[in-house]
C-alpha cells in the first residue's frame, strides 16, 4: 500500500450566515491559527500552502493573491485552486506524495454573505450565448434536475422533503451549525415554490466561514499529532458543461470521483465499508443522488431509506450528521472542507453529542453546485 | 496615431462593427455586486480618515508600524498590538504618470495625466505606504524621495474611504 497522508490539525470558525466582525482575512486568520496550534507548527515548517478560492465569489480578480497573509504563507510556495477545498485537499496530497514536501496546508473560506447579488453570479455561470439569453434562473438547473430524477422513479416527493427534516434536526446538534431547525416534511413541501419541484426549504442557505488543514507525511505525523486522521483515498471528476446533454437524473461526476476515491483507499464494497458520510446535499435530492452515485445505496433506494432512519444519526450509514449543507449553511468552496472537518472531528471521537459510535472510516464528498458537473471525494480514517 | 483605447497586440472587432449589426452578438450586463466586511484593521482606518487622521497597527515583536493596519503581522504571525496614529505626511517611493484612464481609455487633450504614486508615510516603518495620487504638482517635477503631504477633503464631505484624502501634494520649502 502506498504511503498514506494524515490531517495533523485543525482550526475552523463557526458557520453563520454573516460574519461583520472580520474580514476575509481575519476569518481565515482565526482558523489558521488554530490549525497550527493543533499541529505544533508555526508558518516557517509549512512547506507548501494550497488556497481555494474563485474570482467571481470573492468579488476580487487574480483572488489567489489575496489568500497568502492570513495564512503566514508571505514568501512561501502558495497555489490557489478555483474549485472546491476538496479539490485543493487532493493538491495538497500530491504534493505529499511526491515526498519533496513533508507538511502542507489547505485552506478554503466563504464570505458568501458580502455576495450581494448570487443569483445573478450563479446566471453567470452559464453559457453566454446559449443559455444567458433565455433570462432563465439557474435554480432552474436543480429543478430540471429534480423531475427528471422523481419521474423516473428514484425517489418520491417526500423523501426528499425527509432530507431537510434530517440535516436541519442534526444541525441542532452542531454548535457550528447556522441553520439547524425541527421542522417537518410538511414544513417543506408547503414551502416557497422556487423552480419546481424544487422549494424553498429544498436549498441550502448560504454561510459564511473558514477551514484550515495541516497535512503531513505519514512518516512525519508521530511528531506532529496523537490523533491523526488519514487521507486513504481521494478522487475528483468533471461532466461536460453542455447543459444541453448532461445526464439528467445521474450525478455521473460523482460516481466516477467516488470510484477514483475507493480505488486509492481499496476499498471494494463501499456500502460495507463506509461508516458514515458527508455528501452534498445543496438541493434536498442531491443527499439521494449522490449517495446513490457513491454506490452507498442501490439506484432507488436512497430515498427509502432516508424515510426508514438508515441514513440517520443512529442508522446503519450516518448521512451528514453535521447537518450538511442544509443544516450548516452552503459555503461554496468550503462546503468539502465543512464535511472532512465533520470527519475528522467524528473519526477522532470529538463530535460531542452527534458523535457516530465507532466511526472508522468515513467518506465525504463535494460538488461544486448549480449549474456545474464538478465533484470531488476523499475517504477518511482513523 | 491616436488611439482610442490603449491596447495590446491582436486586432480587435471595432465596436463599430457590433453596433451595426455586422457581427453576430449576444449583449447581457452582468449584475455582481459585493459589500465587503472589512473587519476591525481596515474598518478602524477608514473611521479614522473620516476624521482627518491617518492609523497604523504596530506589532511588538519585528517593531514595524503598519499601515494600512492589520489584525495580524503577516511575518511575525501573531496579532498585532496597538494602534499608532502616523503623519499625513510622507515620501514618494515611485510614482507613474498615466495618459490613460482607469479602463485603459485615453485621456482626453488637455487633460492632465494621473499621477499615481505609493507613499512611505511618517511615523510608519520604512517600506511602508499607501497608493494615493499626487497633485498641484507638474508631473515633470515629481520626483522619487519627493516630500508630500495630504489634502484633505472638507469634514462635511469625509465618508470614511481612502478618497477622504484628495490628493497628496509637494510640501514646499
Amino acid at each position: 500500500m502506498r504511503e498514506r497522508v494524515a490531517i495533523a490539525g485543525l482550526g475552523y470558525t463557526a458557520f453563520t450566515s454573516v460574519s461583520p466582525g472580520s474580514s476575509y482575512r481575519e476569518l481565515t486568520y482565526e482558523a489558521a491559527v488554530k490549525a497550527y496550534q493543533e499541529a505544533g507548527i508555526e508558518p516557517k515548517d509549512v512547506d507548501s500552502f494550497v488556497c481555494t478560492s474563485e474570482d467571481m465569489l470573492e468579488g476580487y480578480s487574480i483572488s489567489d493573491e489575496y489568500c497568502n497573509d492570513q495564512l503566514g504563507a508571505v514568501l512561501k510556495p502558495a497555489q490557489t485552486i478555483p474549485g472546491d477545498f476538496l479539490h485543493s485537499l487532493a493538491v495538497g496530497v500530491m504534493h505529499i506524495l511526491t515526498e519533496k514536501f513533508d507538511i502542507v496546508v489547505v485552506q478554503a473560506l466563504s464570505k458568501a454573505s458580502n455576495m450581494k447579488t448570487i443569483p445573478d453570479l450563479l446566471n453567470f455561470a452559464f453559457d453566454p450565448v446559449l443559455n444567458r439569453p433565455l433570462d432563465v434562473t439557474a435554480y432552474a438547473v436543480a429543478g430540471l434536475e429534480m423531475n427528471r430524477f422523481l419521474v423516473e422513479g428514484r425517489a418520491t416527493r417526500e423523501q426528499c422533503a425527509a432530507v431537510v427534516v434530517k440535516n436541519k434536526g442534526n444541525a441542532l446538534r452542531n454548535p457550528l451549525a447556522g441553520y439547524g431547525a425541527a421542522i417537518t416534511v410538511d414544513h417543506v413541501l408547503d414551502s416557497e415554490p422556487v423552480a419546481e419541484p424544487v422549494r424553498m426549504l429544498d436549498i441550502a442557505p448560504y454561510a459564511d466561514g473558514a477551514v484550515v488543514m495541516v497535512l503531513c507525511s505519514e512518516k512525519l505525523a508521530p511528531s506532529l499529532t496523537d490523533k491523526p486522521v488519514w487521507i486513504n483515498g481521494i478522487g475528483w471528476a468533471s461532466d461536460s458543461p453542455t447543459i444541453e446533454s448532461r445526464d439528467w437524473s445521474d450525478a455521473v461526476a460523482v460516481r466516477l470521483a467516488g470510484d477514483m476515491a475507493y480505488r486509492m483507499a481499496g476499498i471494494a464494497c463501499p456500502s460495507k465499508e463506509i461508516d458514515l458520510a458527508e455528501v452534498n446535499d445543496e438541493i434536498s435530492f442531491k443527499e439521494l443522488q449522490h449517495l446513490e452515485a457513491l454506490r452507498l445505496f442501490e439506484p432507488g433506494q436512497a430515498g427509502k431509506a432516508t424515510e426508514d432512519g438508515k441514513t440517520s444519526l443512529d442508522g446503519t450509514l450516518p448521512v451528514n450528521v453535521s447537518g450538511g449543507g442544509l443544516g450548516v449553511g452552503h459555503l461554496f468552496e468550503c462546503s468539502g472542507a465543512q464535511k472532512v472537518l465533520e470527519l475528522v472531528l467524528q473519526l477522532r471521537g470529538e463530535a460531542g453529542s452527534r458523535q457516530v459510535p465507532g466511526a472508522g472510516v468515513g467518506l465525504a464528498q463535494a460538488w461544486r453546485g448549480i449549474p456545474t458537473t464538478s465533484a470531488a471525494v476523499a475517504i477518511l480514517s482513523a | 496615431m491616436e488611439l482610442e483605447k490603449f491596447e495590446l497586440g491582436a486586432t480587435p472587432l471595432k465596436d463599430s462593427a457590433i453596433k451595426e449589426g455586422k457581427v453576430l452578438t449576444v449583449a447581457k450586463k452582468p449584475n455582481l455586486k459585493y459589500a465587503w466586511d472589512n473587519g476591525p484593521a481596515i474598518g478602524r482606518y477608514l473611521a479614522e480618515l473620516k476624521e482627518g487622521r491617518i492609523i497604523a497597527r504596530k506589532c511588538n515583536k519585528c517593531r514595524r508600524i503598519m499601515i494600512p493596519p492589520r489584525m495580524f503581522c503577516e511575518l511575525c504571525w501573531r496579532p498585532t498590538d496597538e494602534w499608532v496614529y502616523v503623519e499625513d505626511t510622507g515620501t514618494v517611493n515611485t510614482f507613474s504618470i498615466c495618459y490613460v484612464n482607469w479602463d485603459a481609455s485615453r485621456i482626453k487633450k488637455g487633460e492632465k495625466p494621473h499621477l499615481p504614486a505609493v507613499i512611505e508615510i511618517d511615523g510608519a516603518s520604512p517600506g511602508m505606504g499607501i497608493l494615493h495620487v499626487l497633485g498641484e504638482v507638474e508631473p515633470e517635477k515629481i520626483k522619487i524621495g519627493m516630500k508630500v503631504r495630504a489634502v484633505w477633503k472638507k469634514p462635511e464631505e469625509r465618508e470614511g474611504s481612502i478618497t477622504d484624502i484628495l490628493y497628496f501634494k509637494p510640501v514646499r520649502g
